[in-house]
């Protein structure tokens, strides 16, 4: 909508979208309105009777702001602009009636309660309530329903305000949670007592505008005000959904998501925000050496000897890891780069992203573009499970009328789908019969790892570039590790792929290399964060920072660089993963040219400028790649535990926990 | 001998099923041939079971009749015998009605088609097939029909908001949810002239473009729930309603839904919700219902009355409805007269009568036969108007003025010994027992209120409390059922203190 209309808000003339709410076009004007059930993600319920407005003209009683569109509104004598005023006395009257309704069955039982310190209720009450009450008996209590390991319950603080309820079945697409019962008895509860199953249900406890929903491994750990926030980036995903990360002294304490209307809304996947426990455990902490065939600790100066020996012995071969940041691949790579025989590769999990051709390993789409889609068609992915909030971008757009097909394992995506087949078969039907024109309508292609992974990856990814071509849709390539899109842009990349790399390679760089088994032979050096698959498999261990622990630029799946940066300190003898590359060619003789990271940076961008533009997405030239001969079968599936992908979530007990649940075996777990 | 017995659930209650049974057989016993019609009731609940017998000189009425009675009345041949009450017509309670939504009302078989055409049906809807939309929505906005479920929204202009709308689909539903205590219009009507509802609403299809209806009837209406499942089937058979209504090619379908016994699902966005299987809470207005109301189509939501008022709008013409009434009250009102009082029943009459001619002409008093004390009207949640408010004329502005509303238009009478305390706090209770949970002051509200009435008097403040609380859910409440839950409770705390026991009061 192009046409707007001036109102005055206390006053204060504002031009605004007749569609806007009232609610909307005061926080325009700047004039703040209490607001509990209110959320601009969720549906409009009017039930907290908070935000109640003055409308001049109107009926002569407080209109709810939350659920009046301005369009509404009557204009006043002669034409005047019409009138919404939020500090008359009647407004001020009815929102310390409605304060004082609410907090007769609250409990206030503040000094207990993890919201204390970051709660809507007692800012609000605060701020507009007033400083007793004058009801006296006994307040309504509520048991507390079970949800699972991540969501704790207390309903007895519970305003009914429905936030939890609408976002779980509007965002989630999991209707595990309802209202039962009627008037004072109406509760907020799970389905027949069963736990959530949705793996985007912490963000209820963000949206609990009380301490009703609280997040139960943070329970009574710390205050708000103790805690050091740092405002960076999550790496569970290839999303880059934007966090802050939490920390009392040198420990993380919580992870919570960061608004970005581009990337992740305001949502966050329950593995990126819960995963913090796996920072704490299976780390390491100091340089291991083997000898004997068996891991010993040693110092710095013996394991970076070693290493500089181990690199110089003969062809190397350097891999990147899921989870690498772009400073340290491009590290690794310009020391190895300085060998006379050596590789890199970061295409770790085999897929067929093709070097240097940007538009077909990253695509040409924006997430946000999903939410204009009117035709989306998934290739060899199962988002939900790949990239959760991704996924309820797509819903977003179903519920807003998109059509969804999908080629692939069929899956339950929290929407309907045309399912046209699970294999390469349905692929190439599609690529004969052309995909169903879309051409006036706005349309994707989401091809995901699961596809590119077979032998014929390389056809997989021209055929999905044809049909995105033929039906001119957008294309975006779903990743599943957060450092991949950054290593191919650095291009850390090897002709032939993986197995041509390590061919006769005498030995292995592996980078946080954790989801592959190095074949035995060439001796290892593994430099990352945890005692995981890469380091059981390590010669030498050089023990580096998680990248919570270090500041690091990751280029999310759209093709987005954005800035990671530290919030804690790496363990023990534990450093930063570019400071140990960087001792490590000083260790060969061949220093690299930088002192400090900001050196390192200049290098960086000054090889690849696009990284300095951060948070911008890049329009990627469109190359298609040439056709190859499609294989049989189905694709296989990127993601095959949710809870368990990198090695951070495999340290966490919660996850594993989480894992256990989801995949019906909770008694092995349960310990 | 044509003989009429009720079927209505009133009269059931009242023993008319013995009493037909016991005609049937009496008249078997006698030889006599008999043809014994089931109508609908009069609404005259004071002399229900009410028997009628069809002569020359019009319809004789006995009432109240029960089974014992029935031999001495073929005895007396149907002539003088002590439960005569003369020419039904005559009959005072009946002759200063002024019959237009109910002018079949317990005079057909209601189920009977033919009887139902030949006292002036579907005329009404023989007209608008001959109309266009527009002209349709134009007559009854020039009809000043306004909902008589009791918000009072003029029914043209909720046609014409969806008349406009454009959409696919759209949709009639019928709110019969009638949960008022001392209501019993929506009953009779549908039990007793089922067709007239089906006329209306099948004229609101063709004005607004809706294809499909809805009647949501509530559960504790069984009768009325077979009725209009026999009353549709008849319709649809005869071509009333379906694919080709009266062979005009235009298609109305109508379908039956039973609600699950909550008295929020009367409030017509909780309805809806209801209606498509959901839990039944309140709505957020807008959207309207008439931009996205059923199934998130534009849908007219009306009373049965709304609609049932329609076929005789379209029959006789805007100007002879309009010409009822008075002020922006226009036409009919089919007033329930209920609780303490001689002559209980459907009184439909212009607005404009006084409340107190209402409840002692109409009404004859008190059953008790001592002095009024008050009335409620519209409703568990409309004022208690005192006697010193009787001659306020029955109108939707006249009613506002004097600090009460009309709603469904039930009136419950009230004698002296009545504790309006008692009553108010029934008010509250009420609410805390209906309130679907949704919005805070109506959830909170309505139990803390109950609570703070008990105060009052031994706690200074209570009375203070109570009124700022009425004012939370007056003006904070999501629908009527919060904000209307005040006016009962503080109607009787300013007419009533000394029932309160306050301070001020006895010290005045």
């Amino acid at each position: 909508m192009t046409e707007t209309r001036t109102i005055l808000i206390d006053g204060i003339p504002v031009e605004v979208d007749p569609a806007m709410t009232l609610i909307q076009a005061c926080e325009q004007a700047g004039v703040e309105i209490p607001r509990f059930c209110y959320h601009e993600r969720l549906s409009i319920a009017g039930n907290c009777r908070m935000c109640l407005v003055e409308v001049v003209g109107g009926p002569p009683k407080p209109a709810a702001s939350c659920a009046m569109q301005v369009r509404d509104l009557r204009p006043g004598k002669d034409g005047a602009p019409p009138q919404v005023r939020t500090n008359t006395p009647m407004v001020k009257k009815a929102r310390e009636g409605v304060m004082e309704f609410l907090l007769i069955n609250h409990p206030l039982d503040c000094p207990i309660c993890d919201q204390g310190g970051e709660c809507d209720l007692q800012d609000q009450a605060m701020a507009y309530g007033v400083d007793f009450s004058r009801y006296r008996e006994p307040k309504r209590a509520v048991a507390d329903p079970d949800l699972g390991p991540l969501v704790g319950t207390h309903m007895t603080r519970c305003i009914s305000c429905t936030r939890c309820v609408r976002f779980i079945t509007e965002v989630a697409g999991a209707p595990e949670l309802g209202q039962t019962g009627r008037g004072e008895d109406a509760e907020v509860t799970n389905y027949l007592g069963q736990t959530l199953g949705s793996n985007l249900q912490g963000n209820i406890v963000d949206l609990c505008p009380v301490g009703a929903l609280t997040s139960k491994p943070y329970a009574f750990t710390a205050r708000p005000w103790e805690l050091t926030k740092t405002e960076t980036i999550d790496v569970m995903d290839a999303m880059g959904a934007n966090i802050r990360v939490d920390t009392k002294g040198r420990e993380v304490m919580r992870i919570l998501p960061r608004n970005h209307d581009g990337v992740n809304e305001e949502w966050i996947s329950d593995k990126s925000r819960y995963v913090w426990d796996g920072l704490r455990r299976q780390r390491l902490d100091r340089p291991y050496l083997r000898r004997d065939g068996r891991l010993q600790p040693v110092g710095w100066a013996e394991a970076l000897e070693a290493a500089a020996a181990a690199l110089a012995a003969g062809p190397v071969a350097g891999l990147a890891g899921d989870l690498a940041p772009v400073e340290a691949i491009y590290s690794l790579k310009r020391l190895l780069d300085g060998l006379p025989e050596a590789r890199t590769e970061c295409r770790t999990d085999g897929a067929a992203l093709p070097a240097g051709n940007r538009s077909g390993y990253v695509g040409t789409a924006a997430i946000a573009e999903i939410d204009r889609a009117e035709r989306i068609l998934l290739i060899g992915t199962n988002p939900r499970d790949e990239m959760p909030v991704l996924n309820a971008r797509i819903r977003k757009a179903w519920l807003s009328g998109a059509s969804v097909s999908l080629i692939g394992r069929a899956a339950d995506l929290t929407y309907d789908y045309s399912h046209l087949g699970t294999d390469r078969a349905a692929l190439a039907r599609l690529l004969a019969e052309g995909a169903e024109g879309a051409h006036d309508r706005p349309s994707l292609v989401i091809l995901g790892q699961g596809a590119l992974r077979g032998a014929d990856g390389a056809a997989v990814l021209a055929a999905a570039q044809r049909i995105a071509e033929e039906s001119e849709s957008g294309f975006l390539v779903l990743h599943t590790a957060a450092g991949r899109v950054g290593a191919m842009d650095v291009g850390f990349t090897h002709e032939g792929g993986l197995d041509a790399a390590l061919a006769g390679a005498a030995t292995v760089f592996a980078l946080g290399v954790d989801e592959i088994d190095i074949p035995a032979g060439p001796k290892v050096i593994y430099q990352g964060s945890h005692g995981d698959r890469g380091a059981h498999r390590a010669d030498i261990i050089l023990p580096a920072a998680a990248w919570v622990e270090e500041p690091g630029l990751f280029v999310n799946t759209e093709g987005r660089p954005q800035l990671a940066l530290r919030t804690a300190f790496p363990p023990g003898e534990a450093r930063e993963n570019w400071a140990i590359l960087r001792a490590l060619s000083g260790q060969m003789g061949a220093a690299l040219p930088w002192d400090d990271l900001a050196g390192l940076r200049r290098a960086l961008v000054a090889a690849h400028p696009h990284l300095a533009e951060l948070d911008a997405v890049p329009a990627n030239e469109w190359h298609a790649e040439p056709d190859g001969a499609l294989g049989t079968g189905p694709f296989a599936a990127a993601v095959t535990d949710f809870y368990l992908t990198n090695p951070i979530a495999r340290a966490s007990p919660l996850m594993a926990e989480m894992s256990a649940r989801a995949s019906g075996s909770m008694d092995v777990a349960a310990e | 001998m044509k003989l009429f017995v009720p079927r209505d659930a009133a009269a059931r209650a009242l023993g008319a099923d013995a009493v037909a049974a016991a005609v049937g057989a009496e008249a078997a016993r006698r030889g006599i041939a008999i043809d014994l019609v089931r109508n609908g009731s009069r609404g005259m609940f004071w002399l229900e079971p009410l028997l009628e017998v069809e002569t020359a000189a019009g319809r004789i009425g006995f009432g109240p009749v029960s089974a014992a009675d029935v031999p001495t009345l073929f005895d007396a041949e149907f002539g003088d015998h002590p439960r005569a009450v003369g020419p039904v017509a005559d009959i005072p309670f009946f002759a200063r009605q002024t019959r237009l939504t109910f002018a079949r009302c317990g005079v057909i078989d209601p189920l009977d088609l033919a009887a139902f055409e030949a006292h002036g049906g579907l005329a009404g809807l023989r007209r608008a097939l001959e109309m266009t939309p527009h002209e349709i929505v134009a007559e009854v906005t020039e009809s000043g029909l306004r909902g008589r479920g009791g918000a009072g929204f003029p029914t043209g202009i909720k046609w014409d908001t969806v008349l406009k709308a454009q959409a696919d689909r759209k949709y009639i539903v019928c709110n019969a949810d009638e949960g008022d205590s001392g209501t019993f219009a929506d009953r009779m009507l549908m039990e007793g002239d089922p067709f007239t509802l089906i006329e209306g609403m099948a004229i609101a299809g063709l004005a607004t473009g809706a294809t499909k209806g809805f009647v949501y009837v509530r559960s504790e209406y069984p009768d009325a729930i077979a009725v209009l499942d026999q009353a549709l089937g008849i319709a649809r058979a005869a071509g009333l309603i379906g694919p080709d209504v009266l062979g005009s090619g235009r298609a109305f379908e109508l379908e039956l839904r039973v609600g699950a016994g909550a008295y929020v699902c009367g409030e017509e966005t909780s309805l809806l919700n209801s209606l498509e299987g959901k839990r039944g809470v309140v709505r957020a207005k807008p959207p309207l219902p008439a931009h996205e109301g059923a199934f998130g189509q534009p849908t007219v939501v009306n009373n049965v009355i709304s609609l049932a008022s329609v076929p005789v709008i379209l029959a006789k013409g805007a100007t002879f409805y309009r010409d009822f009434g008075q002020g922006r009250s226009r036409g009919t009102i089919p007033i329930q007269i209920a609780g303490n009082v001689r002559h209980g029943g459907l009184f439909e009459t212009a607005f404009g009568m006084p409340l107190g001619a209402i409840v002692n002409d109409i009404g004859g008093g008190t059953a008790t036969g001592r002095p009024v004390k008050a009335v409620q009207v519209g409703g568990p949640l409309g004022a208690w108007m005192p006697v010193a408010a009787f001659d306020t004329p029955f109108g939707y502005e006249e009613f506002d003025g004097a600090g009460g509303l009309i709603g469904h238009a039930g009136i419950v009478v009230v004698d002296d010994t009545a504790d309006m305390r008692a009553l108010a706090r029934f008010a509250m209770e009420f609410c805390a027992i209906e309130s679907c949970g949704k919005c805070t002051p109506c959830r909170i509200g309505a139990v803390r209120g109950a609570e703070t009435i008990d105060r009052i008097g031994h706690d200074p403040g209570a009375e203070a409390l109570l009124r700022d609380l009425c004012e939370t859910m007056r003006d904070g409440s999501l629908c009527a059922l919060g904000g209307f839950t005040p006016y009962p409770v503080l109607s009787a705390l300013d007419h009533f203190p000394q029932d309160f026991g306050t301070k001020t009061e006895a010290a005045a």
